[in-house]
């Protein structure tokens, strides 16, 4: 009988070298006449642990991490294939703090299954939400979507099934689902990974949505910078199509992005899929009642989908349950940048920023201090550790001045200027803006000019007092988010962290 | 519209655009698959998409020039992008990046003289916490500092 090894085959894996650890494995066992079947998985979505080996035993799955393809000899020689002592051994990978920690209903099978196999997917509890869909109606469905208290998790925190319940109601006869995947916000790698590892939950989202709704055809929209996840849902989706649950009625393909973070906005995603450049749309009309081609169109975020077919197949009860105030079941917190133990973590809502900083992600690298931690990617504001106690919910981030955005959370160590982390969020805003509204076009390059006078200390206050302008004006004047909350990191770091800005009396002298 | 008499070169852009004639919305994967093909979407190809497609060669040539991955010329031989990104400047890319620009002798946005390298930023490849990371000629590397950005740097042979 062969043994069974895991490692993974996504790009964050394959990133730091998985390839080359399968490979040696293989060459490893071969020499050591034991026949080993490996399985390319996707990453438990502990990033720091890759590549993360794991070795079906009878005591079950041990891991060994972080490997490297050197490593590998003395791994065997250790008696890796049998789940033999190592100093890298880790043991059960469900047992590790940062995984027993975890509530996942999303990403459930995220790095236990063969993220390409139906046989592992039924396994695993695959299906069970689209089979359940079938047997209601459509109003049915969409009820219990909303029973659930689920919002996107796009970052607007829109109930997804009052949009869902909009499409519904529009009139056929062509309709379609659209699944958001343009994860253009650094510190960001839900979507991704969850592609990746476990691309038929999406697909089985896409499908209950279809069946919700009355839709006919559907497109999963994902950026160019994600070779490996554009794959495995073009073969997921090729699966599913010759499984049957595909192609009846609904059929789904994927459409590559080009390098626009602009796209990411759901109006600006759709004239992509048009054919056009990114430009946002003016709302009205909503693309529930004119979107995709002027026909009523579901846009929803990867892991909104995702978490349908756990809704349908548990119950709106057994999401709902979970959660803290209006923010209802869990939400995959993606821990990024200066952080100890950085990936994946699905969590109910309410942790406090705090917790997941210092408890979960462990802190800065080499316990350096941690100075600003920037939640919801680069719209989302600079949260000092003044702010720890914030819970992690859609209305307590608002309140604070900030957001949560996609789940993102970067931490940043005491060496981040804000300053220029302030000027960078303008930059990012004027290299990316669609061009169709002035006050992002035009806000974000003046944004960049006035914080470059301010720093350098030229009339400190008055610029001070032009910058405080020209954010109002981007906020409120702006037709979307790139441009409306591109504000958000630059008054944070300005309000968090004045001494950056040369001087602490900075603020006094502009009041 | 009138069109130069047929080519070798018409005949592949020809191959290139059938599949996608009768598709809605195809012009951002037609022009993925014209620059696959060739390296980029030249200029000549931009009025015999648009004739293919029932556009304008003025909104053919909006779309190619919006979106960042589409180039009118070839791209370099070798190619490092290089993620600049929030998560990835928490992680140390500014380092990286500067030694990348001592060994190679170009900055971040640059192309060197004899197209042999380009040294692009990228804005994030969803690998936050992994970086400082990069896309090496579309293979994705991650942890790039200490010993494995000597390693690259040394790949890189310059």
């Amino acid at each position: 009988m062969s043994v069974r090894v895991y490692v993974p085959g996504d790009m964050a894996a394959v990133a730091v070298g998985a390839d080359q650890v399968a490979t040696a494995l293989t060459a490893a066992a071969r020499a050591a006449g034991i026949d080993i079947d490996v399985v390319r998985n996707g990453s438990r979505g502990l990033f720091t642990l890759e590549t993360l080996v794991e070795v079906e035993t009878p005591q079950g799955r041990i891991g060994y991490g972080p490997v490297d393809a050197a490593d590998v000899p003395g791994l065997v020689a250790a008696g890796l294939f049998a789940g033999g002592a190592h100093a890298q051994r880790l043991g059960p990978v469900e047992a590790l703090p940062f995984f027993a920690r975890q509530t996942r209903l999303t990403f459930a099978r995220a790095g236990l299954t063969d993220p390409l196999s139906l046989t592992d997917y039924r396994a695993h509890g695959g299906l069970k939400g689209l089979e359940t869909a079938l047997a209601l109606t459509p109003a049915e469905v969409v009820a219990r979507v909303k029973a659930s208290g689920l919002r996107g998790r796009g970052g607007a925190g829109f109930p997804t099934g009052i949009k869902w319940e909009t499409v519904l109601a529009a009139p056929g006869p062509h309709k379609y689902i659209v699944c958001n995947a343009d994860e253009g916000d650094s510190g960001t790698f839900a979507d991704r990974l969850l592609m990746e590892a476990d691309p038929f939950v999406l697909v089985e989202g896409m499908a209950i949505a279809a069946h919700a709704v009355g839709a006919d055809y559907g497109y999963v929209y994902i950026r160019s910078e994600y070779p490996f996840a554009i794959a495995r849902m073009q073969a997921a989706i090729d699966l599913a199509r010759g499984d049957g649950w595909l192609g009846r009625g609904f059929d789904l393909e994927v459409r590559v992005g080009a390098g626009a973070y602009v796209c990411g906005e759901e109006t600006a995603l759709l004239e992509s899929l048009e054919g056009r450049r990114g430009q946002v749309r003016a709302k009205p009309p909503l693309p529930a009642h004119k979107g995709l081609f002027g026909r009523p169109t579901v846009i929803n975020n990867v892991l909104s989908l995702a978490a349908v077919p756990f809704i349908l197949a548990e119950g709106a009860n057994a999401y709902q349950d979970f959660g803290f105030g209006r923010s209802r079941g869990t939400m995959p917190i993606q821990l990024a940048g200066d952080v100890v133990n950085g990936g994946v973590f699905e969590t109910p809502f309410g942790l406090t920023l705090g917790e997941l900083v210092d408890d979960i992600a462990g802190g800065c690298v080499g316990g350096r201090p941690v100075r600003a931690v920037q939640v919801g990617g680069p719209l989302g504001a600079y949260f000092p550790r003044g702010l720890f106690d914030t819970p992690f919910d859609y209305e307590a981030f608002t309140a604070r001045g900030g957001l949560i955005g996609h789940g993102g959370v970067v931490v940043f160590n005491d060496t981040v200027d804000l300053a220029q982390q302030a000027r960078f969020a303008m930059e990012f805003c004027a290299a990316e803006s669609c061009g169709k509204c002035t006050p992002c076009r035009i806000g974000s390059t003046r944004g960049v000019e006035v914080i470059d006078r301010i720093v350098a200390g030229e009339a400190r206050a008055a610029n001070i007092a032009v910058l405080e302008d020209l954010c109002e004006t981007m906020k409120l004047g702006s037709l979307c988010a790139l441009g409306g909350f591109t504000p958000y990191p630059v008054m944070s770091a300005l309000d968090h962290f004045p001494e950056d800005f040369g001087g602490a009396d900075a603020r006094r002298a502009a009041e | 519209m009138t069109h130069p008499p047929d080519s070798a070169a018409d005949d592949a852009l020809d191959s290139l655009i059938a599949p996608h004639r009768n598709h809605p919305g195809a012009l951002l994967p037609l022009l993925h698959d014209v620059q696959h093909a060739l390296g980029c979407i030249p200029h000549e190809a931009v009025p015999r998409i648009a004739a293919a497609l029932n556009l304008s060669r003025a909104e053919v040539h909006g779309v190619v020039t919006f979106y960042a991955d589409f180039r009118t010329t070839p791209p370099a031989r070798r190619v490092v992008k290089l993620c600049m990104a929030e998560a990835c400047q928490a992680r140390g890319c500014h380092t990286t990046a500067a030694r990348l620009s001592a060994a190679t002798g170009l900055a971040v946005g640059e192309t060197s003289a004899d197209n042999a390298l380009a040294l692009e930023p990228i804005y994030c490849l969803g690998l936050c916490a992994s970086g400082p990371a990069a896309l090496v000629d579309d293979v994705p590397v991650a942890r790039l500092s200490g010993l494995r950005l000597d390693a690259l740097i040394a790949e890189l042979g310059r």
